[in-house]
């Protein structure tokens, strides 16, 4: 099993688009929650730090697998890494 | 669910399986409701709903019933992203989150959320760091990946050690649940209520292992979330006429909670005057505690006896008078008061120790939306006890999210997708399910915050709303009403209410009839049955294929290992039962420990067994037992249960553990692997083979 360039860059691509989710997964769960008293101050459907804990955070993250799964199928089929249809 | 078909048939099959399936459960529901208009007493509704389902899912157990070892492991790889994503969610939400998650909102406000995002934020790891991987690895379980990765037994051993004394952990927790809904719906004492959820457990997952556990979950999830919804749906209805709670309760319900808070904290209005009335008594009474406290610290006995004297003396006082005569009422009351008194030192200490704590019900109303609201006599305090709260917040998710993408009972239900393309969008689809029920409950949180405030709330003791004054004879420790001050009429203090009782009693403040308390108690059966087949599962898996089959006795047929695996199952479920029948405490302690010590124990190793191809055994054995080391240290030393209570490092709560295992699992890691060989090279086309989904001339690892 001979690993060739564009398996290399495949893996590259793949832990850009993880690091990118995995901060906007930082941002809204921590950085969201440290300021979770001042975001309070601003209204937005209810006051902001409430909301975004309570609903807003968990939206993003339901988004951000789908994004990640939607993007990496296509990603294996672009670097031809994809499984053989099963059936 | 023949073998030989295709998948896109199977798939076709299962949606229309589970669509019948759904509407008989409407039906049956229907139904149900019918008889009760009939006039059916509830305790038999309570009886014919908790006997219909657990037949249910025995039956469904009993038809996917199998001798196929990749079917009793994993469910033969062909479970569809959509319904695994279903069984995830069953197998994710708990009794806890359930029954116990809106309540914790209610009581706890914004602080509570730590839980709603911690415990979906984690499948985002689960999603970009584990699943896919784990999928492409194939074979039975998470201590297998381990020992794969890592190469020879003590990094497999570890894993199931870890494996177990988490789920087992867990598990308690969640027959617990089982025996307190069992008993409450039907009247069966406790105990026998652990024993017949026990067998509902069992049925499931005796016959047909992970194959029936799967198809069962999707069947209990379908209960589950509708006994959620409908309830809160309704109640957002009853307030406004619009069906979305979770826009309701933050437009319309929590503006208001908003004002009412003020207005109760305002000593001038109207309302916050009578408060002000419950509060002054409750701070008298906590004086007097701490006064009698602190005189029997100093007396003793001759305090306690002095005291006791008082009592007499003043119901004989009160017997003899005669001009006027005393009212009945008060000699009752004297006379009482010395039958309560408390009858040697220890027993005098506990109760003036409670009095004292009556304190707490003194304090001003805590705004809901208020994030680590601190308390302190002067500003500096104030926010250092802030800053004390904001960080455990913080602990607390992060303990959470990485125990989530630990726990091997969830990452277990990635080897059962057809593919690791199915394995990527099953993390969405379970997440999104386990999503529908989280966003609902602190919405929930809210409505019933809106009707005590304003319909509980200002409403005399005479005339209560029905289903307060059902609950509060029901049971104390879910709603305890008392007219403190004296003025008839109810204020906000007066009120206590425990947090199960926020889900338990939604249907009667909605004002539904009874068979939806009966459908919410069947739900929460669902949830905690369904948690618990997931992790007794896992625990009888790690014990019979990776202790027995892959350690002991490698050349065991299949034939004994199926029968040895549901030996343990049958063990470690009567274990299971028997620890939970003795009432071992805290629920929330034995979750939060389970997370912690997952956390611990398995992220740091799994994550680096993925990403880093130079880490090796040494640094997997290192790091997982740093990681469950400092973890179990820092609990035995700090949790009230353990009885050291030593002081906390840096001031986080027993319950993060894991917030210092997790560094001290990533630390292990590196230093074990840095300081030993890199790992083979049969081991390093392992990770290659891992990471992509499929290579040209691949190893096969999930062969069986």
């Amino acid at each position: 099993m001979q690993l060739t360039e564009k398996h290399h860059k495949y893996w590259r691509i793949n832990l850009r688009i993880t690091g990118i989710l995995l901060a906007i997964w930082f941002v809204v769960t921590f950085v969201m929650g440290w300021y979770a008293r001042e975001l309070n101050e601003i209204n937005f459907i209810g006051p902001l730090g409430f909301y975004m804990s309570a609903q807003g955070s968990l939206i993003i993250y339901v988004a951000i697998i789908w994004y990640y799964a939607h993007y990496m199928n296509n990603l294996d089929l672009e670097y031809g890494v994809h499984e053989g249809e099963l059936d | 669910m023949a073998t030989q078909t295709t998948q896109s048939q199977f798939y076709a099959n299962l949606k229309r399986y589970y669509s019948f399936y759904t509407g008989g459960f409407v039906a049956f529901v229907i139904v149900v409701g019918i008889l009760e208009q009939m006039g059916v007493p509830n305790k038999v509704l309570g009886y014919i709903f908790l006997f219909a389902t657990i037949m249910l899912y025995a039956g469904i157990g009993f038809m996917a019933k199998t001798a196929d070892v990749a079917e009793y492991y994993v469910a033969g790889r062909r479970v569809p992203a959509f319904f695994n994503g279903m069984a995830t969610g069953a197998d994710w939400m708990s009794a806890a989150s359930f029954i116990g998650m809106a309540g914790t909102l209610y009581l706890s406000g914004y602080d509570g959320l730590a839980f709603v995002l911690g415990w979906t934020g984690g499948f985002c790891l689960v999603a970009l760091f584990l699943a896919p991987y784990l999928r492409k690895f194939g074979q039975f379980t998470i201590p297998d990946f381990l020992g794969a990765r890592f190469g020879g037994h003590l990094p497999r051993f570890i894993g199931v050690l870890a494996a177990v004394v988490c789920s087992f952990t867990y598990v308690i927790a969640q027959i617990y649940g089982v025996g307190i809904i069992t008993s409450r719906f039907t009247g069966l004492e406790f105990q026998v209520g652990v024993f017949v959820g026990l067998a509902g457990i069992l049925v499931c997952s005796f016959l047909g292992g992970m194959k029936a556990v799967t198809w069962t979950q999707v069947a209990q999830y379908i209960i589950l979330i509708f006994a959620y919804m409908i309830p809160v749906v309704w109640l957002a209805v009853k307030d406004t006429g619009i069906p979305i709670p979770q826009i309701v309760a933050y437009t319309h319900s929590l503006p208001k909670i908003t004002a009412l808070e003020n207005e109760f904290n305002d000593k001038a209005s109207p309302k916050g005057s009578k408060e002000e009335s419950v509060r002054a008594i409750f701070r008298e009474r906590s004086a007097a505690g701490a006064a009698k406290l602190k005189g029997l610290e100093t007396g003793g006995a001759t305090f306690l006896a002095a005291e006791k004297q008082k009592l007499v003396d003043n119901a004989a006082a009160l017997r003899a008078a005669t001009e006027p005569p005393a009212d009945p009422k008060a000699i009752d009351a004297a006379e009482k008061a010395v039958k309560a008194f408390p009858a040697d030192a220890v027993a005098a200490k506990a109760a003036w120790t409670a009095e004292k704590g009556l304190g707490a019900r003194a304090a001003p109303v805590m705004h809901h939306a208020e994030a680590f609201a601190a308390t302190g006599k002067t500003q500096e305090e104030v926010e250092k006890n802030r800053g004390i709260k904001k960080k455990n917040f913080l602990a607390l998710i992060a303990c959470l999210m990485i125990g989530t993408a630990a726990l091997p009972h969830i990452l277990m239900r990635y080897y059962t997708t057809p593919s690791v393309k199915e394995a990527r969008q099953s993390v969405f689809w379970g997440l999104f399910f386990i999503f529908l029920l989280y966003f609902t409950a602190p919405a929930l949180g809210i409505l019933a915050k809106y009707e005590v405030y304003t319909h509980v709330v200002g409403s005399s003791f005479a005339s209560l709303p029905a289903w307060v004054s059902n609950w509060s004879v029901v049971d104390k420790t879910l709603m305890n009403i008392s007219d403190i001050n004296g003025d008839g009429i109810v204020q906000l203090a007066e009120i206590v209410i425990g947090g199960d009782l926020i889900v338990l009693a939604t249907p009667e403040i909605a004002g539904l009839p009874y068979v939806i308390s009966g459908l919410v108690a069947a739900g929460g059966l669902a949830a905690a049955l369904s948690t618990a087949d997931g992790l007794l599962l896992t625990i009888a898996n790690a014990l019979s294929h990776d202790l027995y089959y892959k350690m002991i006795d490698p050349n065991a047929s299949t034939v004994r290992r199926l029968a040895v695996s549901k030996g343990l199952l049958l063990v470690v479920a009567l274990i299971a039962a028997y620890v939970t029948s003795l009432k071992p405490g805290n629920i929330l302690f034995l979750v939060g420990a389970a997370f912690s010590l997952a956390a611990s124990g398995f992220f740091p190793a799994l994550v680096c067994g993925v990403f880093w191809r130079r880490a090796n055994w040494l640094g997997a054995v290192l790091g997982m037992s740093a990681g469950l080391g400092i973890c179990g240290y820092y609990m035995w030393l700090t949790y009230p249960f353990f009885g050291v209570n030593a002081p906390l490092w840096w001031d986080i709560n027993p319950i993060s553990a894991g917030t210092f295992g997790i560094p001290a699992g990533f630390l292990g890691v590196i230093i074990g692997s840095l300081v030993s060989p890199a790992p083979s090279k049969e081991i390093q086309e392992l990770v290659d083979h891992v990471r992509y989904p499929s290579l040209e001339g691949d190893i096969d690892t999930a062969g069986v």
